[in-house]
């Protein structure tokens, strides 16, 4: 078997993996002195693989000339809009990390550590396989790497409680969340006697025997667990208010994509013989997260574990573009993800600049009250967030909601899009209370800490991403993602 | 005119001014503001003129394709002309209303304002049902901010409330354009307004539209929010909600429910004409009792927006053109209205209608201006409102005999709240010595009273000037939805012809 054509599909997996390694080296050797050098190496190399993804994204790449290792990966277009998204995020959650690991903010662990941009390298890693993985082993591998990696990843700061006890819960729930996949996937193997997604698929056409159904029933609840939709989110307020802010932030966006892209591969490839089967979970699972996001987040008080609910309610309207089962639904949930990651990473940047004069972090509503009087500019950047997450227009959020809801309608779901819109009011409130508490409350005046450049480049960049002149990204946006949605279609 | 995209401009001089705002701040800002809305009002001027009536159905139309789902159209016809002129002329007017009243973060306050008036413009331009779309739920955005930042003691409530219902009413307008733009396949507004969509779906499609445009209106029973928005804003933000904002409840119904929808309309105008009844009844009663100036005020907007309402589903011409200039008027005067109370809430800093009395001794002009907007406000022939109300009503009677009747009840309740607003706060003896020491209105507020005093006389004496350019829309419209109508109960028939005069008294030849 002739390996090279494999390889060069993979060739910005290569460079991370190369990179991943020999930077732990660096930091096994230079220790934290070098936390720096490996930050800025590893943002350069994940730049430079997402460099190699721009022929393959502009051109668009699908059919049997992206299976790569006789069908255990298969790189197309839509794995390609999934990993540029991931290195996207990861960049910027290392662009952010020095200055708040280097503050009062770390707590007794001041000081960026190495381990931190290796262990971001390996679960984009890990992401990567998981995007592209067509075989449940690849899956599987793709996903334990992304978990490890981020279990340590929560707990980074080992002497606070609070990002231990994030670890653990993380770790916990994560393990049993990887069991219930891998028992799923060990019905699916007995029911069709295959692990790649073509057998698999192959043997449930048809009417589905009852332990395949379960098969199919287990897999997906393991998946969902992965990207924090109800009923599996339990886990995500507490991960993302204990674990450091820049950690929660990358959790918030690069496994998100990953994850959702890999339940979109999974549902359509694997399970799209069965679409009424699927169907009907992800359309529960959508409006669950949807309402019980928004119910959970109304009397929170901290601003992380609001933006942990806020991601819940917005896995909603992502699956509802996955719940209309077809390629404009596919399409609408990935500008919705790209969305999403823009308005998450602006979200968490301004909560990163919410600091004391000695650096210590802020989180709670009552130490941002009145911020738009003495901190007019992260707050009018917040308000557009808020704003744009709520999905009122003219901010890109709306046009997040718009291509789902679209999609929805058009699919002919008219009541499950009615409810689902209807339910996205209640989000409103509390995404506007945001607003309230900076711009009409007396001012608290406690935020005085000043922000390094790297936050005011991710601030003002993201703020003009969601901002009205976001809109003219939206050509080609789409053309980008119906590229995506097409090639993992063709794959079906 | 050729080829100047004037709408475009239109938004883009007050859109650089908000910006602008934003970074200046302080007395600057002011000055900023005032200059990009007289500028934006003399390019409407510039509109009007160039408006050609009689010409093609839309005049001034720009398209580009920017956007992925949408484009960027728009294009003007005779009514949206009329309303985009009410939006630009109140504009300036707020701006003066809030020269000295605003202290705090002028700023941010003359920049929510100026995009405010973008949004405005927009919403009526919009030729695209998205761009609609989001012209009209943005304005929420500035709209909250006002009422949140700079309103009165309760307004943190308000704004809340403003912003969540209003929301919730739009967002179900949403998925039934999906479902029009998908069946149709085109989301250019012209096109749609021609276009059939089943008699059974249009129910439906009614009724998502309904429940936006009768929130916005806003129609009793969902009309709670006005008066504790009103009461809550500074002076200038329930001048634009009064004056423009609930305009484009009154606007939806005209550009999309009737057009768009004309046979649902036709079988649910009943729904609209026992809602306008109740509302024009219930809420000039509770006007009646009210102790607080704004509230008055704004439960006499809903009541004149009943009428609004009923006068577009007369589905005759003299309905529609009524209720084009009742909400012109109404614009007009209660915006006027809300200036007048602002007048004397800057004095003495309270909208209780006791603390008042006698005003007419002190503050002569302000009492004459005052005098005016309020005979304005009851429809007293030679002011605007009253062009409105006739027609509207001479629309209504055509269709329903009852729903006249009731309508016109308002108008007499609304000679009663009105009038014993004005008898309590400008006559009677001056029993609070405060508000008998206060001066008579200065220059600056006899810039803001004139030129809406005139404009309210010239729309009673001259209301062709106003009703020409809407004309041949309201014909097209009329037309477009004459099948449908409703059975009317007035059963006007002509008789047999006479064959003399009627007040011909039989002459018997040579008896005297």
């Amino acid at each position: 078997m002739d390996f090279a054509p494999s390889f060069a599909l993979i060739a910005p997996e290569l460079l991370l993996t190369g990179a991943g390694l020999a930077l732990l080296m660096v930091a096994a050797w230079g220790g934290d002195k070098a936390a720096r050098f490996v930050a800025i190496a590893a943002a350069a190399a994940l730049f430079g693989a997402g460099f190699m993804l721009v022929p393959g994204l502009h051109f668009g790449t699908d059919g049997p000339e992206t299976i790569a290792f006789g069908g255990l990966m298969r790189v197309d277009s839509f794995a390609l809009f999934a990993k540029a998204l991931i290195y996207l995020a990861a960049i910027a959650c290392l662009m952010i990390a020095p200055a708040f690991f280097n503050s009062a903010a770390a707590g007794q662990e001041r000081g960026l550590r190495s381990e931190y941009p290796v262990l971001i390298l390996f679960a984009a890693l890990g992401m990567n396989i998981m995007v592209s993985a067509a075989d449940f082993m690849t899956l599987y591998l793709g996903l334990e790497l992304n978990s490890l990696a981020s279990y340590v990843l929560a707990a980074i700061l080992r002497r606070d409680t609070r990002s231990a006890e994030a670890g653990l819960k993380y770790f916990v729930l994560g393990a049993l969340a990887s069991g219930i996949l891998l028992y799923g996937m060990s019905l699916l193997y007995g029911f069709t006697g295959g692990t790649d997604f073509a057998t698999v698929r192959a043997g449930l056409t048809g009417e589905l025997a009852i332990g395949a159904l379960l098969g199919l029933i287990f897999v997906l609840a393991g998946l969902a667990f992965k990207i924090a939709a109800v009923p599996f989110h339990m886990w995500t307020p507490d991960v993302y208010e204990g674990a450091p802010t820049p950690v929660t932030m990358f959790f918030a966006t690069a496994p998100k994509v990953a994850a959702v892209a890999l339940t979109a591969r999974v549902v359509f490839e694997v399970f799209g013989a069965q679409v009424t089967a699927w169907q009907q979970i992800v359309m529960f699972t959508a409006l669950a997260s949807i309402i019980f996001g928004a119910l959970g987040a109304i009397g929170q008080e901290n601003l992380k574990r609001l933006l942990a609910y806020s991601s819940i309610n917005n896995v909603g309207f992502i699956l509802l573009g996955l719940a209309v089962a077809n390629e404009a639904g596919a399409s609408a949930m990935l500008v919705y993800l790209f969305i999403y990651v823009a308005m998450s990473l602006g979200g968490f940047t301004a909560l990163l600049m919410l600091r004391s004069e000695e650096g210590e972090l802020f989180e709670t509503f009552g130490d941002i009250r009145g911020l738009s009087v003495t901190q007019p500019a992260i707050a009018w950047c917040l308000l557009l967030f808020m704003f744009s997450l709520a999905g009122i227009p003219p901010l890109l959020g709306f046009y997040s909601k718009f291509v789902v809801f679209q999609a929805t309608v058009e699919a002919g779901l008219i009541a499950f899009g009615a409810i689902a819109i209807a339910a996205s009011v209640i989000g409103a409130f509390y995404y506007i209370k945001f607003v309230k508490v900076m711009f009409f409350d007396e001012p608290a005046d406690v935020v005085k800490g000043s922000s390094g450049t790297a936050h005011w480049v991710l601030l003002f960049l993201t703020a003009a991403i969601i901002s009205p002149l976001g809109y003219l990204l939206t050509p080609s946006l789409t053309d980008l993602a119906d590229k995506a949605a097409a090639a993992l279609f063709l794959a079906v | 005119m050729d080829g100047f995209p004037i709408l475009t401009t239109m938004m883009l001089v007050p859109l650089v001014g908000a910006i602008l705002c934003l970074f200046i701040g302080g007395a600057a800002a002011r000055g900023v503001a005032l200059a990009a809305t007289l500028a934006t009002f003399a390019l409407g001027v510039l509109l009007w003129v160039n408006y050609d009536i009689g010409g093609a159905q839309w005049q001034f139309t720009e398209r580009a394709e920017l956007f992925e789902g949408f484009s960027y159209a728009l294009g003007i016809d005779g009514i949206a002309l009329m309303l985009i002129m009410l939006s630009v002329f109140l504009m300036p007017i707020c701006i003066l209303a809030s020269w000295t009243s605003i202290t705090k973060r002028v700023g941010e306050y003359m920049s929510a304002f100026l995009f405010m008036e973008v949004l405005m413009i927009g919403v009526f331009a919009a030729q695209d049902l998205f761009l609609f779309y989001i012209f009209f739920e943005a304005g929420l955005i500035p709209m909250y901010l006002i009422i949140g930042v700079w309103g009165g003691d309760n307004r943190i409530y308000a704004s809340y409330k403003f912003f969540l219902y209003t929301l919730l009413g739009s967002v179900l307008m949403l998925i039934a354009m999906f479902w029009m733009v998908g069946e149709a396949g085109t989301s250019d507004i012209p096109t749609l307004m021609q276009y059939d969509f089943p008699a059974g779906a249009q129910f439906w499609l009614f009724l998502a539209f309904f429940a936006s445009f009768a929130v916005k209106m806003p129609m009793w029973p969902v009309h709670t929010w006005l008066p504790d928005a009103h009461v809550q804003a500074p002076t200038a933000g329930s001048v634009i909600l009064a004056g423009v904002l609930l305009k484009l409840g009154g606007y939806g119904f005209i550009r999309f429910s009737l057009p768009m929808f004309p046979e649902a309309s036709g079988e649910l105008a009943w729904l609209i004409f026992a809602l306008s009844m109740v509302a024009v009844v219930y809420t000039s009663l509770v006007a009646l009792v009210q102790q607080d100036m704004k509230k008055l005020i704004a439960y006499s907007s809903v009541a004149h927006m009943a009428l609004v309402t009923a006068g577009l589903f007369a589905f005759n011409v003299q309905g529609l053109e009524g209720a084009m200039m009742i909400m012109l008027g109404h614009g007009l005067v209660s915006g006027a209205l809300f200036l007048c109370v602002g007048v004397i809430y800057d004095r003495l800093h309270t909208r209780e209608i006791d603390r008042y009395g006698g005003l007419s001794i002190n503050m002569p002009y302000y009492a004459l201006f005052f005098l005016l907007f309020i005979m304005a406000s009851v429809g007293l022939p030679g002011t605007s409102n009253f062009i409105g109300e006739f027609l509207a009503l001479a629309g209504i009677y055509q269709t329903s005999t009852w729903v006249a009747f009731v309508c016109t009840t308002g108008i007499i309740l609304g000679a009663a709240y009105m009038l014993y607003l004005y008898r309590r706060v400008a006559f009677g003896a001056q029993t609070n010595e405060d508000a008998a020491a206060m001066p008579d209105i200065s220059a600056r507020e006899w810039a803001m009273m004139a030129p809406i005093a005139a404009a309210v006389l010239w729309m009673g004496v001259y209301p062709e000037s106003f009703l020409a350019p809407m004309r041949a829309d309201i014909a097209a419209l009329d037309a477009r939805i004459a099948s449908a109508a409703p059975a009317d109960d007035s059963q006007l028939a002509d008789g047999p012809a006479r064959t003399e005069a009627a007040n011909a008294i039989a002459h018997q030849g040579g008896e005297h």
